[in-house]
This record gives structure tokens, C-alpha cells and sequence, in this order.
């Protein structure tokens, strides 16, 4: 008989670092149920990159595994060169909406579009956390956060949507209400191949739902439950219809050639050349 | 495309850097394109792939040394060029790898700025760059080659000494001497030191000081490393309030290069316990001092000279040793006074003499520094 799961087999005997009530905790329990149930033992077959933000502290000291905490916002390069060094490794980011889609969009995008072998996980708690509760570029419109006293005046960002456009081989958005589809979807993309993003909009009662005006975690995980819309429903809805849900599912699945497999290509295909000479 | 053996060759500074690389064990290499460094990225891209080394164009600089640092912590020696913007976008991660103790070589082949500036004209503004770019208290180290010759020697010795010291170290070259084309000879490569970082044993905890450069290990075996850039303690843990463990790990950071400056620096010099007026260069502007004095000597006027390969650490005793005998300390370069205050700094007895000319890549000339030697009369 296999041991039962403990998120602390997995874990430094250190404390974690965050909020009493934050979603987090949810994120990263689940993402080691996710491995525990893949069959690992450990996180020997694992290395984490990160970035800066609440997020990026769940790998960072706080897993037994190789961990690269990186600056805010360029844990995805790191991420990039280590999974192209060494394809054997599962490479796996953690951070948060500010880092992944805010200063380091671009990376991002780009990975996607790349097809890099990594899995990004978004902890996306719609404001910066750890400063203290500023807007973020994934903040929904008309929020009251530090530094929009008056409500947000931008309109945020779709990052699992984005992933799409931008090429990835897996996109998926869930809550930290939702954790049973959660887990599967992890098992699922540490299972593929190619860029693959799972968004999970996260709770974050300290820096974000006191000032957006929910009065503790119960009421922030029901709104979430009761005004999220499946993918496939969404697409029948108007913008109007959409504002302040949150779509969840999969966006996209599929196969595309996979930045391993085209610089691998390329390499052999360049001594072959040479040979030739 | 064989690989470069013992023989001499007609290439480029830049050129003789990218063979250089390969020659020193570099296997990955990530860029985003800049003049006047391009020829860098282009060679290393034919190249590495022939010799199972990976070369990415990045997105941009900020993503090209990112990956370079992740590229080191899987054991790979890794590299990116630019010029001085590429390097501004650089800095922050510049610290990252300094704190991180994350060996790399950044070469920075200068050219015009500030700002965009004259992308492809030469200068010598990064120096002050290469020493305080990031923020924060650290030490660097960062060489100054002066011909095809030298890109290639010192760009071995760029990644021998970060594996070494296991800390990023800057080839600080500019716009002459990366298209400067040139003979230059490779030493049979038997004959060559090749410095690897020191690896850790089995069961090894601490990645990150008790010793003064600890063994690195690489991801993937093993060790649970964790790497951070917060404050740490010696086995990677952060400590975001202690201040006895951040003077403990920042103290240490910088003394493992500054105690070390007799090991690091190297310069060339002449004539320097025996001189009236003494030279301080580096770079292609040290190339118009050699006739400079070869023609200040013809009329009688004892001159020597100190060319700094190693900027930083500054070659302090070197200078010093110069202004024992020299009254006069020229000090030509091509930005508006960087090292002259370096040399004021060490030689405060002489009387330091800036020689300084910007713009349009126009070099300092002989007969410049030829005046600047004869005001002083004979």
C-alpha cells in the first residue's frame, strides 16, 4: 500500500510565509497532491524557478527540491535554459499575476509562443499582494485597491486567453474554489509536453478582499463559486455579460513541435551537415 | 566549421571572443542583438550547435542573461554579449548573479551613449557601468582587452576567473577592438588553463559560504539547492530582516573578489620606476600610447606607462607604484573623465591629467597624447 499524502513530505520544516486565510496555501497542497498522485515520491525529477511575489515563494526554500528564485517578473528565462540543458526535468514556474503578466509579460509570451517545454502556474490574486495591495494588470475594472482609492480605471488582463493566442500547447483557469479540477489539470499538464499555463485565481483576503469589499475569505470563495462561467459557455456571451465572472476550464489543448524538439532538431541536423562537408 | 586549433588566425576582436568561448568550455549562450557586439551571437550560432551547445536569441537582454544564470546553475558555462544599452537592461540581474554567487561572462563591447547614442561608433563610457550598474554593495570584476589577441586571451580568462571566484565577470571591450581584425595565434590547447568550478560531494548542504568560494552544485543532482538572491544564509535560506546574516553574506561576497585583487588584476607597464610623466590606459587608446611614449622617449622625456587588462578590481598598486616617479599622470579615454578619478583616487601626490574625447567613435590619437606629454616640458 502506497503513503498517504502529506504536503510536508514534500516540504523544508520551515513556515510558510503568508497570511493567515491565503489562498495559497490551497495552491501549493494541491500541486503536491497533484505530484503525489503522478507517483512521486519526491521532487527529485522537479526543478522550480521563480520569480518575486507571494506566489514565488511557495517552491522557495520551501520544497525539498532544486528551487531558482529569480528578480521579479524573469523566472521564465532561467526556466527556459534549464529545461533545455537538462529536457529530463520537469521545470516548473510558480508566481503570481504581478510577475507572470505584469513586468514579465513579455517572457511570457514569448515562452508561449516558443512552445518551452515549461509548466507555469499563475497564482493570480488580481492585485500586488505583497507591497501591500496595489492594482495589477489583472485587477477587475471599477476595484478599490491601494492605489485606485477611487476604483480601477483599467480593464484587466485575459491571461489564459493570451496563452492561447500566443501559442501554448495548454491553458487552463481555475479557483481556489474549485481544487478537485484544479489537481486533475496539474496531473494532466505535468503529463504533456510544450508550454503549458494553469491560472488559478487565488484568495487573498489581506491585500486584496478588504479594500474590493468582501468581509472575509467565506464571502471571497462564494463569489467565486457562484460567477465563474465554463469556457464553452463563455464564448456564446457578450463582453457585457462576462464583466467580473471568471471563466474557467481549458482553453486550449493541443500539440505543437516543442522548443526541446526543434533546438534538438536543429543541433543534429547542423552536425549532419558538417559531416557531410 | 572545425574548431579552432594551435595556429594563427586573421579574425576580429569579436570573433576571436566567440572561438575563445568554446575554447574555454562556454556551451550556452543567450543574446538579443546589438551593434556593435552582433558578431558575437552570430559565430556562436554556427558553432555551439557542432559542439552539443545551445544558442538562444532571447526576447531581450533582460531574458538573455536570465537565462545565462540558469544556463550556470544546471553546471554549463554560460555567456551573453552587448553593448551598453543591452548592459543597462542587464543590471538588475547582474546583482542577482553576484548574490546568487552565479558564474557567467558578460561582454560588453562599448560603443556611444548615453541613451541610444551613436550605436556603432566606439567609446569607453561603461567602465563606472561595470562597477556600480546594479545596485547595492558589490564588487566586480571585469577586464579590458586591447587587441583581437586579447579578446581572446582575456575572454578564457573572463570565465576562468567566475569559475573560480563563482561570480559574473564583465569582458569590457569597445567598438576598435571587437571589429579590430588581427592576427592571433591560439596556443596549442593542451597548453591552456581551463578553470572549472568547484563541485560539491555527496551529502553537501552548504552552497553558499562557510568556505569563502563553497563548491556549486548544479540542479538535477540531488542536492535540493535552493538559489536566491534575497539574503541567505549558507545553505540558501532566506533571512529578510537579519542583519547580521546579510552583513555575514554581503561582507563575504565582497571580500572574496577585493582579497583577491593581486590574484585578479593584471596590467601591463613600462618604464614605470623610472618616468617624469606616467600614462594610465586601457583599451584600444592604449594602443595610441605605445607610440605616444616611443616618440616622447625619441625627444628626450622619460616616459612610462600602466595599461590596465584588469579594470576592476581597480589595479591599485600599480598605479601607486607609477606615481612614486611620475609627476604627471596622463590618463586618455574616450568618455568625459571615468578612470582619471580612479587614478586621483591612488595617486593623490601627482598631478592626474585627464585626456577625455566623445563622439563619433574618433579615437585618441598618438599626437594627443603626445601634447599632453610635452606641456609638461622636457
Amino acid at each position: 500500500m502506497t503513503e498517504a499524502f502529506s504536503s510536508r513530505k514534500y516540504m523544508r520544516d520551515l513556515k510558510l510565509p503568508f497570511c493567515p486565510g491565503c489562498g495559497l496555501f490551497s495552491l501549493s497542497d494541491t500541486f503536491l497532491r497533484a505530484v503525489y498522485e503522478l507517483g512521486h515520491k519526491d521532487l527529485s525529477k522537479f526543478c522550480f524557478t521563480s520569480g518575486i511575489g507571494c506566489s514565488s515563494w511557495i517552491p522557495s526554500p520551501y520544497y525539498v527540491a532544486d528551487s531558482v528564485h529569480t528578480l521579479h517578473g524573469r523566472s521564465i528565462p532561467p526556466a527556459t535554459s534549464i529545461k533545455l540543458i537538462r529536457p529530463d526535468l520537469n521545470v516548473v514556474v510558480f508566481g503570481g499575476d504581478g510577475d507572470i503578466v505584469g513586468i514579465g509579460l513579455s517572457h511570457f509570451v514569448h515562452a508561449a509562443r516558443r512552445n518551452t517545454d515549461i509548466l507555469v502556474i499563475m497564482g493570480n490574486n488580481m492585485v500586488y499582494g505583497m507591497t501591500g495591495g496595489q492594482v495589477a494588470p489583472t485587477t477587475p475594472f471599477k476595484t478599490k485597491t491601494a492605489t485606485t482609492p477611487y476604483g480601477s480605471f483599467e480593464y484587466p488582463l485575459d491571461a489564459a486567453k493570451l496563452a492561447v493566442a500566443a501559442g501554448a500547447a495548454y491553458s487552463a483557469r481555475w479557483t481556489t474554489a474549485h481544487l478537485s479540477e484544479l489537481k486533475e489539470s496539474i496531473k494532466k499538464a505535468l503529463q504533456m509536453q510544450g508550454f503549458r499555463f494553469i491560472e488559478v485565481v487565488t484568495h487573498c483576503p489581506t491585500a486584496y478582499g478588504r479594500r474590493a469589499g468582501f468581509k472575509d475569505i467565506g464571502e471571497m470563495l462564494k463569489y467565486f463559486k457562484e460567477n465563474v462561467i465554463p469556457v464553452h459557455r463563455a464564448g456564446k456571451m457578450t463582453e457585457d455579460e462576462l464583466e467580473r465572472k471568471i471563466v474557467i476550464g481549458e482553453f486550449v489543448q493541443r500539440k505543437r513541435p516543442t522548443l526541446v524538439e526543434t533546438v534538438y532538431a536543429m543541433i543534429k541536423e547542423a552536425k549532419k551537415n558538417v559531416d557531410q562537408d | 566549421m572545425e574548431g579552432a586549433t594551435h595556429r594563427t588566425y586573421f579574425w576580429s576582436g569579436n570573433e576571436a571572443c566567440a572561438e575563445a568561448a568554446i575554447i574555454a568550455g562556454c556551451r550556452f549562450f543567450a543574446g538579443y542583438p546589438i551593434s556593435p557586439a552582433n558578431e558575437i551571437p552570430e559565430h556562436l550560432s554556427k558553432r555551439l550547435p557542432l559542439v552539443d551547445g545551445i544558442f538562444m536569441q532571447m526576447e531581450d537582454e533582460i531574458a538573455s542573461i536570465g537565462a545565462v544564470m540558469g544556463a550556470s546553475w544546471t553546471g554549463k558555462k554560460a555567456m551573453t554579449a552587448t553593448s551598453g544599452p543591452g548592459f543597462s537592461l542587464m543590471q538588475e540581474t547582474v546583482g542577482w548573479g553576484f548574490m546568487t554567487e552565479t558564474p557567467c561572462v558578460i561582454v560588453d563591447v562599448q560603443r556611444v551613449g548615453p541613451g541610444t547614442g551613436q550605436a556603432t561608433k566606439c567609446a569607453q563610457g561603461d567602465v563606472m557601468q561595470a562597477r556600480w550598474g546594479t545596485h547595492g554593495d558589490y564588487a566586480t570584476i571585469a577586464l579590458s582587452p586591447n587587441s583581437a589577441q586579447e579578446m581572446f586571451e582575456l575572454t578564457i580568462r573572463a570565465f576562468n576567473l567566475a569559475e573560480k571566484y563563482r561570480t559574473p565577470v564583465i569582458l569590457l571591450a569597445d567598438e576598435t577592438i571587437g571589429h579590430v581584425r588581427e592576427q592571433v595565434t591560439v596556443p596549442p590547447l593542451d597548453s591552456m588553463e581551463i578553470v572549472d568550478r568547484k563541485k560539491p560531494k555527496t551529502g553537501d548542504k552548504a552552497f553558499f559560504g562557510l568556505e569563502e568560494v563553497a563548491a556549486m552544485p548544479a540542479v538535477g543532482e540531488g542536492f535540493n539547492v535552493a538559489v536566491t538572491a534575497s539574503t541567505h544564509d549558507e545553505y540558501g535560506v532566506r533571512f529578510t530582516q537579519d542583519p547580521v546574516v546579510h552583513r555575514r553574506v554581503v561582507e563575504r561576497l565582497n571580500a572574496k573578489i577585493n582579497n583577491h585583487a593581486d590574484d585578479i588584476v593584471e596590467v601591463e607597464d613600462y618604464n614605470v620606476d623610472d618616468c617624469r610623466v606616467g600614462i594610465v590606459s586601457f583599451g584600444c587608446t592604449s594602443r595610441a600610447v605605445y607610440e605616444a611614449v616611443e616618440r616622447a622617449e625619441a625627444e628626450g622625456i622619460k616616459a612610462g606607462y600602466v595599461r590596465l587588462k584588469t579594470i576592476w578590481p581597480f589595479p591599485d598598486k600599480a598605479v601607486r607604484r607609477l606615481a612614486k616617479t611620475a609627476e604627471r599622470i596622463i590618463v586618455p579615454e574616450m568618455n568625459l573623465g571615468q578612470v582619471s578619478r580612479e587614478v586621483q583616487r591612488v595617486a593623490c601626490n601627482s598631478e592626474v591629467i585627464p585626456l577625455n574625447k566623445i563622439g563619433g567613435g574618433e579615437l585618441i590619437t598618438p599626437e594627443e597624447v603626445l601634447a599632453k606629454i610635452l606641456e609638461g616640458g622636457k
